[in-house]
């Protein structure tokens, strides 16, 4: 009772604090200045999602199936060290990545996009492949007993199971590049980076603001939209987010 | 190397602040479901929450009081984005210590203090260090985008390779903070093995 009775005034205090918010920023006028940027926020959050559709796009449609290849008993011998790789490589930070990418490719939108590629990519392999290695043995068993060939059985008993902790992957992957497009802003890829940067250059907070603010809830809404597709993909059985715990 | 060593003490000093507070929120937090939903939730959104725009979201905050731009909103930031790995290892550990444990050291007669100390702490520290190496990873690359407002570190190079498109400067930065991020993730595992009780190890 006392958890719900505080947890309301919680609320009640955000409430609060957001209003005090909007009245100080009428006051002070940021709003109005905010409010001059309209344009230039439609635009450049139209330009950051089409960044982080193309590259969060084509790593999804590059990872999962080289998550999947990997998996296979086939190449079983390699995936052990593209792994090790792997894990060493989420360890660069997307700064460094992006960076590397522009004295690669140069300046402009492409570098960036190969740079979000990179850093997307990782999670995803990463987190197909132990998705699909996690899929209980005995499960495989029952649908090769079943006659199932591979390839229905990938189908129809793996990617199903695995599709929790793919999604997870995809959901990590998505963060991190609604994150780091602003910073393809650095490397001459068109972003809300734009509004941010410009605006700690030359010391103009609203300019800043209205760079910050959608940025910040343009990353928490893409999170919430990625947990609501995976609590409606992933089948009832294997979804731990539509089991109630017993208590 | 100067750069280097100011990156370093940036990233431990806020991950340090971290671990203070973010310990004990975590072993807090194992007493109450509720309050435990709730700031695993609030820590979670503003792990989200990206860098450069919880930078932007500070500065205005911070002018306040002069701090706008430098060393403590990259601090703070940092401080922040450790706390989700730090307060949730801290949580699942001490929530999965083995209850046959728990009850032994009620059954020796420990008082709840004591237990949390001499028992469920040290079983709990493989796992918590495991959130420090993974805030401390993170951060590294916070770090180096701090370099834009204005706290120095190895981002410095980065920032100069690209404004003067000079692709040493750019390759020596990128690698450096590279390099940092993954010895720092060796090390850290190190520390994390090296923590480990040693009775534990055999459990694997």
């Amino acid at each position: 009772m006392l958890a719900q009775q505080m947890r309301r005034y919680l609320y009640y205090g955000m409430l609060l604090l957001i209003f005090l918010f909007g009245v100080w920023a009428e006051r002070s006028g940021f709003l109005e200045e905010m409010l001059e940027y309209e344009e230039d926020v439609v635009y450049l959050v139209v330009e950051h999602l089409k960044l982080t559709a193309v590259s969060g796009g084509l790593a999804v449609l590059i990872g999962v199936p080289l998550g999947i290849v990997l998996s296979r008993p086939r190449f079983s011998h390699v995936a052990e060290n593209a792994m090790q790789v792997l894990n060493i490589g989420t360890t660069v930070p997307t700064l460094a990545l992006l960076a590397l990418s522009m004295s690669l490719l140069g300046i402009g939108n492409s570098p960036a996009i190969l740079g979000l590629l990179v850093a997307t990519l990782l999670p995803i392999v990463r987190n197909t492949y132990t998705g699909l290695l996690s899929v209980p043995v005995h499960l495989k068993e029952a649908a090769s007993g079943m006659g199932m060939l591979p390839r229905q059985m990938l189908w129809q008993v793996e990617l199903p199971n695995a599709l929790y902790v793919i999604m997870a992957g995809i959901r990590t992957a998505l963060a991190i590049n609604v994150g780091t497009a602003p910073l393809a802003f650095l490397i001459g890829g068109t972003s809300l980076g734009e509004l941010i940067f410009t605006g700690i250059a030359v010391d103009e907070q609203a300019m800043m603001l209205a760079g910050a603010i959608p940025t910040a809830l343009l990353a928490v809404t893409v999170d919430f939209v990625l947990g609501a597709l995976t609590f409606v993909l992933v089948s009832k059985g294997v979804n731990p987010l539509r089991q109630r715990p017993a208590h | 190397m100067a750069l280097t060593l100011e990156h370093l003490m940036l990233v431990s000093i806020a991950v340090g602040l971290a671990i203070i507070t973010g310990v004990p929120i975590g072993v807090a937090i194992t007493q109450n479901q509720r309050a435990a939903d709730l700031v695993l939730y609030v820590a979670s959104v503003i792990i989200t929450i990206p860098s450069i725009a919880l930078f932007g979201l500070m500065i205005p905050i911070l002018s306040v009081i002069g701090q706008g731009i430098g060393y403590l909103p990259a601090i703070i930031a940092v401080l922040l984005y450790s706390q989700l790995p730090i307060i949730r290892n801290t949580y699942t550990a001490i929530n999965n210590v083995d209850p046959a444990l728990r009850e032994a050291a009620r059954g020796i007669g420990m008082t709840p203090m004591q237990r949390l100390k001499m028992v469920e702490i040290p079983l709990a520290v493989p796992v918590i260090m495991a959130g420090v190496r993974t805030a401390v990873v993170m951060n590294i690359g916070v770090m180096a985008i701090a370099t834009y407002i204005g706290a120095g570190g190895l981002g410095t190079y980065i920032q100069r390779g690209i404004s003067q498109t000079d692709p040493r400067q750019l390759i020596i930065g990128a690698v450096a903070v590279s390099l940092l991020a993954i010895i720092a993730d060796y090390a850290l595992l190190w520390v994390q093995k090296k923590f480990t009780p040693k009775g534990m190890k055999v459990m694997g």
